[in-house]
C-alpha cells in the first residue's frame, strides 16, 4: 500500500489551550487532498478527541497520520499512566477528568466513544505505568 | 438562513462574520464538547455558553455554520481574533437558550 502523505505532530502535554492544534492541520491538509467533506469531519474530530485525551490524561504524546489510496490512518502514541480496564473507559459516560477539566466543556466521557464512532477500525493498546497507543483508520473507499 | 441574516435579528450581535453568507442547517444544543462533536451535523447552528478557546477547535471540526453564545455570553478579545484567524461565525444572543432555540425554529 502506497502511502499519499504522512504528518506528525507533538502534542504537547501542558498547552490546553492550543490543543487541537494537529488536527486543525490535518484538516486543511486533508481539504487540500479534496478528500469528501465528510471523511474529513470523520478523521478531524476522531483525531481531535484522542488528541485531548492525550493532554488531558497523558501529559502529551504524539501524533501520525497516514494517508493511503485506501484510508486515513491516525496513529496516538503517549507514555502517561495508561488506560486500567480499557473496556470500561470505551463506556459512554465513563471520565476519570477533574472538575477542572469538567469546567472547560471536557471530561463527558464521550471521547473514546466518539474515535470508536468515527472510525471504520479502532485498536487500543495501553498498559499501566507505560502508555497508550491507539490506532484508528477512516476508509476512503 | 444565513448566518449574517440571523445576526440582524434583535437580540442577535455578530461577534465574528467571517462567513456571512454561510447557510444554517440545523441547530445543535450543547456545553459538552464531546457530545457537540458526537452530535451535531454539518452547517448546524451550534447554541452554547461556552466560552473557552476550545470551543474553535470543535466548531472548526464540526463543521458547524456558526457558533451562537446565548444569555448573554461574551468572548475575550484574543478568543474573537483567533476566530477571524480561523475563520469562525460567532454571533452573540442576550436571551436565553431556549429563547434563542424558540426563534431559530422560525427560520428552519
Ligand atoms: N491517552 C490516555 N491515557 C490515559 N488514560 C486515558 C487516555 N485516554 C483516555 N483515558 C481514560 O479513559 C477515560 C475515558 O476517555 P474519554 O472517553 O475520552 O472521556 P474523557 O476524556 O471525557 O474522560 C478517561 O477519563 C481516562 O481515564
Ligand atoms: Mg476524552
Amino acid at each position: 500500500m502506497s502511502e499519499i502523505l504522512n504528518f506528525h505532530f507533538d502534542v504537547d502535554g501542558d498547552d490546553f489551550t492550543s490543543a487541537g492544534k494537529a488536527s486543525v492541520n490535518v484538516k486543511k491538509n486533508l481539504r487540500q487532498l479534496g478528500l469528501p467533506p465528510e471523511i474529513i469531519r470523520r478523521v478531524s474530530i476522531a483525531m481531535y478527541e484522542g488528541e485531548i485525551n492525550m493532554v488531558i490524561h497523558a501529559g502529551g504524546g504524539t501524533a501520525d497520520v497516514n494517508v493511503t489510496e485506501e484510508y486515513v490512518e491516525i496513529l496516538l502514541s503517549d507514555k502517561g499512566p495508561g488506560i486500567k480496564d480499557v473496556d470500561l473507559a470505551m463506556q459512554e459516560g465513563f471520565s476519570t477528568a477533574t472538575d477542572n477539566i469538567r469546567s472547560l466543556g471536557f471530561g463527558a466521557g464521550m471521547g473514546l466513544p466518539n474515535m470508536k464512532r468515527y472510525s471504520d477500525y479502532m485498536d487500543i493498546k495501553s498498559k499501566v505505568g507505560e502508555g497508550t497507543d491507539i490506532i484508528m483508520r477512516v476508509n476512503i473507499i | 438562513m444565513t448566518v449574517e441574516y440571523l445576526s440582524t435579528i434583535d437580540g442577535m450581535t455578530p461577534i465574528v462574520l467571517c462567513e456571512p453568507e454561510r447557510e444554517i442547517n440545523g441547530v445543535y444544543i450543547g456545553d459538552l464538547l464531546s457530545w457537540v462533536m458526537g452530535n451535531a451535523t454539518s452547517g448546524d447552528a451550534w447554541i452554547t455558553i461556552m466560552s473557552n478557546i476550545n470551543i474553535l477547535a470543535v466548531a472548526s471540526l464540526s463543521d458547524v455554520s456558526c457558533i451562537i453564545l446565548a444569555e448573554g455570553v461574551t468572548l475575550e478579545e484574543d478568543i474573537v481574533n483567533t476566530a477571524k484567524e480561523k475563520g469562525i461565525n460567532i454571533i452573540s444572543s442576550e436571551l436565553s437558550t431556549f429563547e434563542t432555540a424558540v426563534l431559530l425554529s422560525h427560520f428552519l
